[in-house]
């Protein structure tokens, strides 16, 4: 402990905020696209048709069957491979480009159980009053069940972005530098793995943490006004 | 596309005399073994940690909290990272080298899954009990239990039928999870997974082989918890009835 | 035979390459034209080929045989504007990068073998590197002999663990073999005392030792376990390419320059730490200077 060298960070500090940038983008960009999915996901699933419900429910069990660190590894090294078969070309996506695509699709499976309780909170009166006003479907969906599933389950989808960010250090697994595979590399260079993992651990909890209390404070808020 | 379909591949030796198909083998073993050793730490301590943070002792329940809080806000990948290179240079020399030497890998890896694991099957426990009536523990009392016999005789196995659908989800996770602890030099599937990658690059097969295992190994875990809920269902609570 | 044929191809392929108005592109230099871009795989800690330095850009000496063939990819396409974007690889995914289109060339210290060759290509040679093993000098051991019942260190998916059991002082004795998910790690394995030796690459060992916090605790023992070649790795069946990286290669071989540039890796302070690694110039590699191989290792 004696021998704990700080300007290890100070010297990569500028690379590992770069890692945490990129984190936080994917992050971002997952949620929002997972969400998205997610949504549409559920809607399948619960909607009259049956090919979709089994599509849904097919696509949402599939991700939440397989290790995530192996589906970033899988499609980094696959997706090339379809789009050659599709376009015939070669086109490189590269590690930092893929993760975003496997995050985005691997977390639209869980927002989509997410929204799919959400919207099963809403009670069914709602969708009688909005057929009644002369809404189509959709417009039943977009302005009175989702606002208030996605209202109710607000808590939850965050709690679940935070668990996506941690997950981010996975992509490790295939080189892209996000924050802790920036403090990964620091650690091949500069063989120092003490300082490099603490750093890391602590600024992830401090994040986490923080988040995490953010979320608790809008759920007591939430429940008060419901 | 001009991939090259292989599965022959699995049938052929390798470098140290196995064959391929026998690597995958020997790769479910281990995932099975991490996942089945962490899942029983985890259990133990987290219901330990649980019912620590619904008792009426102060103490007891910020120490729970503070664990949970510790566990759940730091990556898996991390806090294995923590056990495996920063813990055994901060601990004393002789038991670093101890750690480094002589304990095998498996256990630093089946303690870090297990303690992650454990924050989360701690969250479930605790509101499992918190979610019955507290005159529940006022009979127990009533009946001249001590406060831990209201928890052994009364609380608990009701809390846990409760939460049995929450905890078959998270022993799911765990066998999903161990996938990380290829990165601390576990020989489970996904490191053989990458190592036959590596070997052969007929990437499409072995991805087909490696996900249809895990789907396996998801089934088996999820009918065999669904079992158990079936046969310890409490008649008459509405969540003592989705057997899914 | 088989180098006079090789020599055969580059010269044919140059004659085919003196007039590329004409003949239509393919492969490799087809899908640079088209996507304007080329992307080179690099390794992130094989010092001093291919690694990180304090800006962590990748730099070395295998990154900088590769600036010039992009230079001469460059020209051949008439393409003075070509962007030139970098991708991490590790030992596990650089074939399969490499075959699905992510990477155009790996520079970095892959070995040249006859089982890889099913599945990519490679270039003539730049290095030539033998296995032995590196330990702590406190260990006492000096010898393959010595590490019956120890824990060794190896990178998966790298060519060297096998090779313990194929010498013959290695027959007969028992290791336990413990992973490392790269070479640094595989390495501090060894500094940490978790195992008693990494059995790699010569060079590679000489790079970790050089960046380690105390290079003087570290020594490089036994024999050779087996010789093996450095080639910058293609995709394979891509003769314009491969026939344009070789020339590339070969004429700074016989110019001198790739000489000048092992100096300036070898031979001197390199970044980040400006440590020297002092590893001159085996014979090994100045035969394959003289006379340009491109046959793998079986």
């Amino acid at each position: 402990m004696s021998d704990f060298d700080f300007s290890v960070i100070t010297a990569n500090w500028h690379f590992l905020a770069e890692g945490l940038r990129y984190t936080l983008q994917v992050t971002v960009t997952a949620m929002i696209g997972g969400i998205i999915i997610g949504t549409l996901l559920a809607l399948m699933r619960l909607s009259s048709n049956k090919p979709l419900q089994w599509f849904a429910a097919g696509y949402v069990n599939f991700f939440r069957s397989v290790p995530l660190v192996q589906v970033i590894l899988a499609v980094y090294l696959i997706l090339p491979l379809l789009l050659q078969f599709l376009t015939g070309k070669m086109i490189p996506i590269g590690a930092e480009n893929s993760a975003y695509f496997t995050f985005t699709i691997f977390e639209a499976a869980y927002y989509s159980e997410i929204m799919r309780s959400g919207i099963q909170s809403v009670p069914r009166g709602q969708i009688g009053a909005g057929y009644a006003l002369g809404f189509t479907y959709g417009q039943t969906m977009r302005l009175v069940v989702l606002p208030q599933a996605f209202r109710n389950m607000l808590p939850v989808l965050l709690t679940q972005t935070i668990v996506l960010f941690q997950d981010v250090s996975l992509v490790y697994a295939i080189g892209a530098t996000d924050f802790f595979g920036a403090a990964d590399k620091i650690t091949q260079r500069d063989l120092r793995p003490v300082e490099m993992y603490t750093t890391v651990a602590v600024v992830y909890f401090i994040i986490c943490f923080a988040l995490s209390r953010l979320v608790k404070r809008l759920q007591a808020r939430i429940a008060i006004i419901r | 596309m001009n991939y090259h379909w292989d599965w022959q591949f699995f049938f052929q030796e390798a470098d140290d005399g196995l064959k391929y198909y026998e690597w995958v083998i020997s790769g479910l073993g281990w995932t099975t073994a991490v996942s089945l050793a962490s899942l029983a730490v985890a259990l133990l301590l987290g219901s330990v940690l649980g019912v620590m943070r619904t008792t009426p002792k102060r103490w007891l329940v910020a120490v729970g909290d503070t664990y949970v809080d510790l566990f759940r806000n730091i990556p898996l990948i991390v806090q294995l990272f923590l056990w495996f290179f920063v813990v055994p240079e901060l601990v004393p020399d002789k038991i670093g080298i101890w750690m480094k030497q002589d304990l095998p890998y498996i256990v630093t890896a089946v303690v870090g899954l297990g303690l992650y694991t454990a924050a989360r099957i701690a969250e479930q426990v605790k509101s499992g009990i918190n979610a019955l009536p507290r005159g529940q523990r006022f009979a127990g009392l009533a009946l001249g239990f001590t406060e831990w016999q209201t928890y052994r005789y009364v609380r608990l196995p009701m809390a846990y039928r409760i939460v049995l659908p929450a905890l078959t989800s998270e022993s799911m996770n765990i066998f999903k999870n161990s996938a990380v602890t290829y990165a601390v030099g576990i020989l489970e599937l996904y490191f053989q997974y990458k190592q036959i990658i590596e070997k052969t690059s007929q990437v499409l097969e072995i991805t087909i082989v490696v996900t249809l295992a895990y789907f396996m190994l998801a089934f088996v875990m999820n009918r065999m918890l669904a079992f158990v809920e079936k046969r310890t269902r409490v008649p008459g609570l509405i969540s003592g009835t989705g057997g899914k | 035979m088989r180098k006079s044929l090789t020599a055969l191809a580059v010269c044919l392929s140059a004659i085919g390459l003196a007039a590329p108005a004409h003949a239509e592109l393919t492969g490799t230099l087809q899908k640079i034209k088209e996507s304007g871009s080329i992307t080179v795989g690099h390794r992130e800690s094989s010092v001093p080929f291919s690694y990180l330095d304090a800006d962590q850009k990748p730099v070395g000496y295998a990154m900088d045989l590769c600036a010039k063939v992009v230079d001469a990819v460059k020209s051949e396409l008439k393409m003075p504007n070509l962007q030139v974007k970098y991708q991490a690889v590790t030992s596990q995914n650089r074939i399969p990068l490499m075959q699905n289109g992510t990477i155009d060339l790996e520079c970095g210290s892959t070995t040249n073998s006859v089982a890889r060759q099913q599945q990519v290509g490679f270039s003539v040679h730049y290095f030539i590197t033998s296995v032995r093993m590196a330990v702590r000098k406190d260990s006492g051991i000096k010898d393959i002999g010595d590490l019956n019942g120890k824990p060794v260190a190896t990178t998966t998916g790298t060519t060297s663990d096998a090779l313990i059991k194929q010498n013959e002082k290695g027959k007969h004795i028992d290791v336990k073999n413990i992973y490392g998910k790269d070479h640094a790690d595989s390495f501090l394995m060894v500094e940490s005392g978790r195992a008693a030796a990494f059995v790699m690459d010569d060079i590679l060992l000489a790079g970790l030792i050089a960046n380690s916090k105390n290079p003087s605790d570290f020594a490089i023992v036994g024999p050779s376990l087996r010789d093996e070649p450095y080639g910058v790795m293609l995709r394979k069946d891509d003769a314009p390419f491969k026939a344009l990286v070789d020339k590339t290669l070969i004429g700074l071989m016989k110019s001198g320059e790739a000489e000048k540039l092992y100096t300036k890796w070898f031979m001197n302070p390199i970044p980040p730490r400006n440590v020297n690694l002092n590893f001159p110039m085996s014979p090994a590699l100045k035969a394959a200077f003289a006379s340009p191989s491109d046959k793998g290792v079986e």
